[in-house]
């Protein structure tokens, strides 16, 4: 299972990349297009965890085990840890936001009784 | 929110220990497998959203004190604190209970890893009580909304009474 | 290892510790709870003033966390900067001192304005983790901890501004901020990876060590470029910093302002010392000047036009930004030809970080005197008040000296460090210092017109029992203007031993590299 998808990764080469950027792009687009405070939010979790996959990507190795000394087994060859590292504090921070856009959503809903991003706008000028 | 049919309250009340278990093995393992303290500390924080969706609005009030898990917030971050202040002759987060790679350990119950498991148990304390704490707080929340009462009794609002 | 060496994780544990502390501090009633607050503040700023001693007359300070190295040296010899790392030089010590003192400030201000309200355990907890996190952006040495450090501070702003969740605005304001700050903040992510995935370091001074020019590192300074330019508050992209400072509690508005600071410290560290081969002499610095000019003339534009004194004063930050982004601009093109240096660029760097710490300072004392106002009379609108000055004589003097510090009145602070920004930046072109006088002129008109529709005039009959602000609020303001008098009557110096010294740190990129990888 596992030698499959790794000869399946082997032959498309970068295109991992190409799925992360168009995620990002999506995420994006789906940002400026919506209107409704949920899908925006939701698209903000879309780009987080867009770029956690591209930093989960930039330490993946052929063929290499998970990067814990003593579970590697036979084979030597490990994937970077640190982009992991990387990857788990952002995964974290990005839980963080979310929980926190989504109380606000809450308070604005109950305040301004829309979802609309167009409808609330008290602060001009 | 209304309690689902008694076919969900009955897996709940089968799965939900399991996913405790589950989640507390993947925080005592975390130095020594993929997971740790944040990871078991989300998985052990289903439980409670899974009380409040089989179980519905009411019970999940009646067992639920918010203080608990406030307490378990705190008790994880000063341990971490202080587990980082154990390494202080060297510098903070300093491993100073590691054991030497070949080096025999006192007793098989120490992991060689030293104060990251350590770390890892304070983490997941942590999390499970701050992940608790934003269930029970966003489901306050929609409560209010629905309901249209103020915000938990409190005064943060910015009109003076004068 | 004495206890001097621990110094720099002193300064991100103490306010770190007392964000954990509040939880149990906090029900243990009014007394304990205030003291707590400003004992931890005080003991930060105590460590950022011997931070910047130790600094200031002596060598970059370097803090590995969990280890006694900062490279872990792999069995093949080959030693890899991988360890959380702290650096903190003589331009990042000039921040965290100025982050302390608004932050202490702040402190006093808050236990006599926040009194009335309940959330104290929130709020407290919220205070120390925007400390802790502006405080970790000046002190770390590795681009990823800066992520982590903007992160924090940005989610314990977001919490700050919404503190006030009955007022629709205030969740508003945070709701605005939080969807672009997330925006930039996954975008600074995205280069910060692309660094890694380059140089396989996130280390600053491994990676300046190592920067080459090219493609790649050209897109991911401009990403990082436009992130922290977001996050100071830069033209284009200013819109939050208004309304977000309006909304959030006054005694957090004092030290947002120099939240924004540690972003735009980022910004210039990001160019002066790991991208120098890149951002010297070209592009980089010419759109800073252009940045600068923008906000400088922008935000006082949009300033005089304000009617609510909060707005009014972040429009005003804006401009204040511009003024340092076109200092440091100069500075940019000047570095790496030493006799352009010499003529000019020095100067520009000193002015441009005397105007950040004069800035941080006068800035936060405007902002504390608004709140001041606001919590004497119950309004932000201008034209609601009226002959104050009878009432509140204390609040009038400092203000009237912060506002003579802003608009740069010949013997303050403000005065001094405009004064090096016009010189330096008539060497680049004649344009800049009109730009920047024009915009000193209208923010002084604009503080003559608060000054006037506030407290002079006849007495409005709303506020005729309207009683000076309570001792701990005079007592935050009164350090913030012991400190804007400081920099008045010794400019000189200041200058001479802090902020030149913190302009050759900053220049000088061999030394901030050396620090870290020992002569490599």
């Amino acid at each position: 299972m596992t030698d499959s998808i790794v000869s399946a990764l082997d032959t498309l080469g970068n295109s991992a990349y190409v799925v992360v950027a168009l995620l990002i792009l999506m995420a994006l687009y789906t940002m400026l297009t919506q209107k409704n405070l949920i899908k925006i939010c939701v698209s903000i979790a879309i780009l987080g965890s867009s770029v956690n996959m591209f930093l989960v990507l930039l330490g993946y190795r052929d063929g290499g085990e998970i990067p814990i000394y003593f579970l590697q087994g036979e084979n030597q060859a490990m994937v970077l840890p640190t982009p992991q590292c990387l990857t788990l504090t952002a995964i974290v921070i990005a839980l963080a936001t979310t929980a926190l856009m989504l109380s606000l959503i809450i308070l604005l809903h109950k305040h301004y009784g829309t979802l609309d991003i167009d409808e609330i706008r008290r602060l001009r000028g | 929110m209304k309690p689902l049919s008694v076919v969900v309250t009955s897996i709940c009340d089968i799965f939900a220990w399991f996913i405790v278990v589950f989640g507390v093995y993947v925080i005592n393992n975390g130095h020594s497998t993929p997971g740790g303290g944040f990871q078991g500390g989300a998985i052990t924080a289903t439980f409670l959203s899974f009380v409040l969706v089989a179980y519905g609005g009411s019970h999940f009030k009646q067992w639920v004190r918010e203080g608990v898990y406030g307490l378990l917030e705190f008790v994880g971050l000063v341990a971490f604190f202080i587990f980082g202040c154990l390494g202080f002759p060297n510098s903070f987060f300093y491993n100073s209970l590691a054991i030497a790679y070949g080096a025999t350990p006192l007793s098989e119950w120490i992991p060689y890893c030293g104060t990251i498991s350590l770390m890892n148990v304070a983490v997941g304390f942590e999390v499970v009580g701050a992940l608790s704490i934003v269930v029970i707080t966003m489901y306050e929340s929609i409560h209010m909304v629905s309901t249209g009462e103020g915000m938990g009794g409190e005064r943060g609002h910015d009109r003076f009474n004068r | 290892m004495n206890i001097r060496d621990h110094l720099p994780a002193f300064l991100v544990m103490l306010p770190l510790l007392g964000a954990f502390l509040t939880p149990a501090v906090g029900s243990l009633g009014k007394v304990i709870r205030n003291g707590f607050y400003i004992l931890f503040s005080f003991l930060t700023l105590l460590t950022s003033l011997s931070i910047g001693c130790a600094v200031f007359w002596g060598n970059p300070m370097v803090y590995v966390m969990g280890g006694d190295s900062f490279a872990l040296t792999l069995p093949s010899g080959m030693s890899y900067p991988v360890r959380i790392l702290f650096e903190i030089d003589a331009f990042g010590a000039l921040f965290a001192i100025c982050i302390a003192i608004a932050s202490f400030a702040g402190a006093l201000f808050s236990i006599a304005y926040m009194d009335k309200f309940s959330g104290w355990k929130k709020y407290l907890a919220l205070y120390f983790m925007l400390t802790a996190g502006a405080l970790g952006m000046c002190a770390t040495g590795d681009l990823f901890n800066f992520f982590v450090f903007v992160e924090i501070s940005s989610i314990a702003s977001f919490g700050l501004v919404a503190f006030w969740r009955d007022k629709p605005e205030a969740i508003e304001a945070s709701f605005k901020y939080m969807l672009v700050s997330q925006i930039a903040a996954m975008l600074l992510l995205i280069g910060i990876g692309s660094l890694y995935g380059k140089y396989n370091s996130v280390t600053m001074a491994a990676l300046s060590s190592m920067m080459r020019d090219g493609y790649l590192e050209r897109v991911v300074i401009a990403l990082i470029f436009c992130v922290l330019a977001f996050k100071c508050g830069a033209f284009p992209m200013h819109t939050w910093m208004p309304d977000a400072y309006a909304e959030a509690p006054t005694g957090v508005t004092c030290l947002l302002v120099t939240v924004s600071q540690a972003s735009f410290y980022g910004l210039i560290r990001v160019c002066y010392s790991i991208f120098p081969r890149i951002a010297t002499g070209g592009v980089v610095g010419w759109v800073l000047i252009v940045i600068g000019c923008m906000s400088m003339f922008f935000g006082v534009m949009m300033a005089v036009v304000q009617h609510e004194i909060k707005r009014l004063m972040g429009y005003h930050s804006i401009s204040q930004v511009g003024y340092m982004l076109l200092a440091l601009g100069v500075g940019l093109v000047a570095l790496g030809d030493q006799k352009d240096m010499i003529d000019y660029g020095y100067t520009a760097m000193k002015g441009g970080l005397f105007h950040a710490a004069n800035y941080s300072i006068y800035k936060a004392l405007l902002f504390l005197c608004a709140g001041s106002l606001y919590y004497a009379t119950g309004t932000r609108n201008l034209d609601k008040m009226g002959g104050l000055a009878r009432n509140m004589p204390w609040t009038t003097g400092m203000f009237v000296i912060a506002a003579a510090a802003i608009s740069g009145l010949p013997p303050f602070n403000g005065f001094v460090s405009k004064w090096m920004i016009y010189e330096s930046s008539f060497a680049i072109h004649p344009i800049l210092p009109a730009i920047a006088m024009v915009t000193s002129v209208l923010t002084l008109a604009s503080f003559a017109k608060v000054f006037q529709a506030a407290f002079l005039g006849p007495a409005k009959a709303d506020f005729v029992a309207v009683r000076e602000a309570p001792g701990f609020m005079l007592a935050g303001m009164a350090v913030l203007t012991v400190a804007t008098l400081l920099l008045t009557l010794f400019p000189s110096w200041f200058t001479s031993n802090i902020f030149e010294k913190a302009a050759v740190a900053l220049a000088d990129n061999a030394a901030y590299v050396r620090a870290v990888m020992g002569g490599i």
